[in-house]
């Protein structure tokens, strides 16, 4: 198969970047999308160009490495897989392909079709630790938990943090995100304890690494390569409100000298 | 309300716009009043209440604050989002999602210059601020109607205004129950439905009026 690519360039975060057209040829209909991208570079490095910086890792949709702003559509044209897993027979002979890279304030471009996913990682950070046991490795199943409710929680916690959910939004907005990252931890009873405090330390830190502000387009969930549901943002909302209307006031001892 | 955070907001533009939805029912069921076919006396009856009644005046108040609260937030919130993607894709989002949601912004701009013009129109004349047109009493509110509404212009542009106002409420009432976290897989489906139902009605009510005066020369 032949493909005209038009890619995102762009030296490094200041730099002024644009879109260049690469031809590639020869590409079998079941390579991978990076195994054609990889062909170019081979091209490239032999002919003393410049290859294409783009994100990738585990190669197999686990490990939320990957990224890629494919003809408008985060990880392509297919429903449900990242960038690793789209293969070459989802395009047409002849195609032209835009390559861009999420594009966000809260994702820096640090290279070509690279961003800078830490506001992610921060998001994490601020959202704390779940309290846990030290001592001997517990039993399994001595917390009872509902089935409904573990499967819910599994559903969140796949979740690889990509960043696709933020570079479909039209607002650029971490919700869904977030959303999972709340509800995988809130819908468990170990992670019931810190939940309150949580949910309203991770939405602080969100509204200071320049996100949007979610307006319920649900492109976040039509992109989402792990399928994760709006549902998800309604219950960190839910959380979120509860949290604050309804928390216990942290007492605070004041020690006078 | 700039340092609330973004869930807080969003929290109360819903809360706002619930409110608002909920008005809007109360002034389509006056505005159906002009098509009984008694001269104008029902409407201007009802009309006459709600200008008088102390209640209404203390909602009238609450009414202007919830437009306020969702318009100032609105703005605010839609300018947070614009910041948050400086720079633009070159190949604009073809993603699998309702595609009028993503206009809130503008029927929500388009709204907002349709109530200043029905300021203009009614409520600074009632107030004083604006003299009504000749041969028109200051309380007259049916005649102001009949007046405006015989023009074609200014019925198409109602109507045009009535359609962003429908674009923008298909979205609005399920995308408020969703922010106030009310998604549940029981009742979400209903939400939706009854939702755009609702803006059905209130652009198809609104706008029959208009419709009747033109072409039926009621």
């Amino acid at each position: 198969m032949n493909f005209t690519l038009k890619i995102w360039r762009q030296k490094n975060v200041a730099a002024k970047g644009e879109l260049i057209a690469y031809d590639v040829s020869g590409i079998s209909p079941d390579s991978s999308f990076f195994e054609m991208l990889d062909t170019l570079n081979q091209k490239l490095i032999m002919t003393g160009g410049d290859p294409v910086a783009f994100d990738h890792d585990c190669r197999e949709g686990i490990c939320g490495t990957c990224s890629l702003y494919i003809n408008g559509r985060p990880h392509g044209p297919v429903k449900g897989v990242t960038t690793c897993q789209l293969h070459m027979r989802s395009f047409v002979d002849g195609d032209t392909i835009h390559i861009e890279p999420w594009r966000a304030k809260a994702f820096p471009i640090i290279r070509d079709l690279v961003v800078d996913r830490s506001a992610l990682d921060k998001i994490i950070q601020a959202g704390g630790y779940v309290s846990v046991n030290t001592g001997g490795v517990p039993d399994a199943n001595t917390i009872p938990i509902p089935k409904e409710k573990s499967e819910a929680a599994m559903d969140a916690a796949a979740c690889i943090g990509c960043g696709a959910c933020v570079a479909a939004c039209s607002n650029a907005a971490a919700m869904l995100f977030i959303g999972a990252k709340v509800s995988h931890l809130a819908l468990l009873p170990q992670g019931r304890v810190e939940a309150s405090k949580r949910v309203q330390k991770m939405v602080a830190c969100v509204d200071t690494l320049g996100f949007g502000n979610c307006s319920n387009t649900y492109a976040c969930e039509a992109e989402c390569p792990k399928g994760i549901s709006v549902v998800n943002i309604a219950r960190m909302n839910r959380e979120f409100i509860g949290a604050k209307l309804f928390s216990e006031k942290e007492k605070v001892v004041k020690v006078s000298f | 309300m700039f340092l609330y955070s973004s869930i807080t907001k969003k929290v109360l533009m819903a809360l706002a716009g619930l409110f608002l939805v909920t008005f809007l029912s109360v002034h389509l069921g006056i505005n159906l009043m002009l098509l009984k076919n008694d001269g104008g006396r029902l409407f201007t009856e009802a009309a006459t209440f709600m200008g008088t009644n102390a209640l209404i005046k203390v909602f009238e108040v609450v009414l202007f604050v919830g437009f306020l609260l969702h318009i100032i937030v609105g703005v605010l919130v839609s300018s947070q989002n614009k910041a948050a993607r400086p720079s633009p894709y070159a190949v604009s989002n073809s993603s699998d999602t309702s595609l009028l949601s993503k206009y809130m912004f503008h029927t929500g701009v388009i709204v907002f210059l349709f109530l200043l013009l029905h300021f203009f129109d009614f409520y600074f004349i009632k107030i004083g601020l604006v003299a009504p047109p000749p041969g028109v009493a200051i309380h007259d509110f049916y005649s102001r109607t009949l007046l405006l509404f015989s023009t074609p212009w200014y019925s198409l542009l109602y109507i045009f205004c009535f359609i962003a106002l429908g674009i923008h409420l298909n979205h609005a009432i399920q995308s408020a129950f969703q922010t106030l976290g009310w998604n549940h897989g029981k009742y979400m489906d209903a939400v939706k439905f009854l939702g755009s139902a609702y803006s059905l009605i209130i652009t198809a009510g609104f706008t029959l009026v208009p419709i009747c005066i033109l072409f039926l020369k009621h």
